[in-house]
């Protein structure tokens, strides 16, 4: 069935695809909200629903909301075929407990989106680790949901901590003060 | 579950108190949870709702606050003073960011361990509160080899 993609595979069971667009709870990311929603635009047969935060730009095509709660936005994550994501730490982790393919674009502090270039610094390190899609101009998106959806590739590592931190943190906690 | 007595690993049963702010530090935290096996967890974070992902823990929820929300960050302090009082853990552990750092501070006043987890998220610096964080944590660490120095931050794995 991964040969068909997950879009042929939605498709096969009677659904449509769906992409979850994420830009966190803390500032607004116009430029991958903007990015999606003209995606959405040309392409009618895709449902794409967003968390769009404090973003200025409201989408026409993208069905949106602007906070969602934790229960919810899990429900979105796993009803997802993809995650669509300002490169947030959090969200990164949940793609990567849940198995579900992700592209990110890291903002950028040169262009107001965040107050230093961490996410940029991150996604660099995490993308040799992790097995995560990483953008960082709005006209790599669509070559990017293609080759992801192409090559179902989902992000490693599913369940816990590295053993190594697990252990180290057992042994702090049984340690005698 | 017994209420006391001894854990799994036949050392005493503990009390940690792990805090963190809501988002990627709280998903960092959760990631930590198979090192609390056989000890009583109370945890600690800022959003409303995450209850349901820490099913027979007590939770507390605290104000957020951040560098940039001064009064805020007071509120925060008080109440974590309180919580703290009240609890006495044997261990705080934190992923960051404010609400941990006072955690952290305060529990070492009463006598608890503590241990300070920087964020994945920090790979070329330190933020704010891990470095202000340093005197207090009995255990300070970055989830990045390349952050490691001599005098800490110390690498130990990460939580992917």
């Amino acid at each position: 069935m991964a040969a068909y993609g997950n879009a042929a595979r939605s498709f096969l069971q009677g659904g449509c695809a769906l992409i979850f667009v994420t830009v966190g709870t803390q500032l607004p990311f116009d430029r991958l909200v903007k990015t999606m929603d003209a995606w959405a635009a040309r392409h009618p047969a895709e449902q794409v629903f967003g968390q769009i935060g404090n973003s200025a730009y409201t989408p026409q095509f993208v069905i949106w909301t602007r906070f969602s709660p934790p229960e919810s936005f899990r429900e979105k994550y796993q009803a997802a075929d993809l995650i669509v994501s300002h490169a947030g730490i959090g969200n990164i982790l949940l793609a990567i407990e849940l198995q579900k393919p992700i592209i990110v674009m890291p903002r950028r502090a040169e262009l107001g989106e965040h107050r230093n270039d961490h996410q940029m610094a991150t996604v660099k390190r995490l993308q040799e680790k992790a097995g995560i899609g990483v953008i960082y101009e709005a006209a790599e998106l669509d070559q990017a949901i293609q080759c992801t959806r192409a090559t179902n590739i989902r992000p490693s590592r599913p369940t816990a901590a590295s053993t190594e931190l697990l252990t180290t943190i057992r042994d702090f906690i049984g340690a005698d003060s | 579950m017994s209420q006391s007595g001894t854990s799994s690993q036949g050392g005493r049963r503990k009390k940690i108190l792990a805090v963190s702010s809501s988002g990627g530090h709280w998903i960092e935290l959760l990631r930590l949870r198979p090192a609390f096996a056989g000890h009583e967890v109370v945890y600690m974070t800022t959003q409303k709702g995450s209850q349901s992902q820490v099913l027979g823990h007590r939770l507390h929820i605290v104000p957020d606050a951040n560098q940039w929300t001064k009064f805020r960050l007071l509120i925060t302090l008080v109440w974590v003073f309180f919580l703290i009082a009240r609890e006495r853990p044997d261990i705080v552990i934190s992923t960051g960011a404010a609400p941990g750092y006072f955690a952290v501070r305060f529990g070492k006043w009463f006598g608890a361990r503590t241990l300070w987890l920087e964020s994945i998220a920090n790979a070329e610096e330190l933020s704010l509160s891990t470095r202000l964080v340093k005197p207090y944590a009995d255990l300070w660490l970055t989830q990045w080899p390349h952050m490691e120095t001599p005098q800490g931050p110390f690498y130990r794995g990460d939580v992917l």
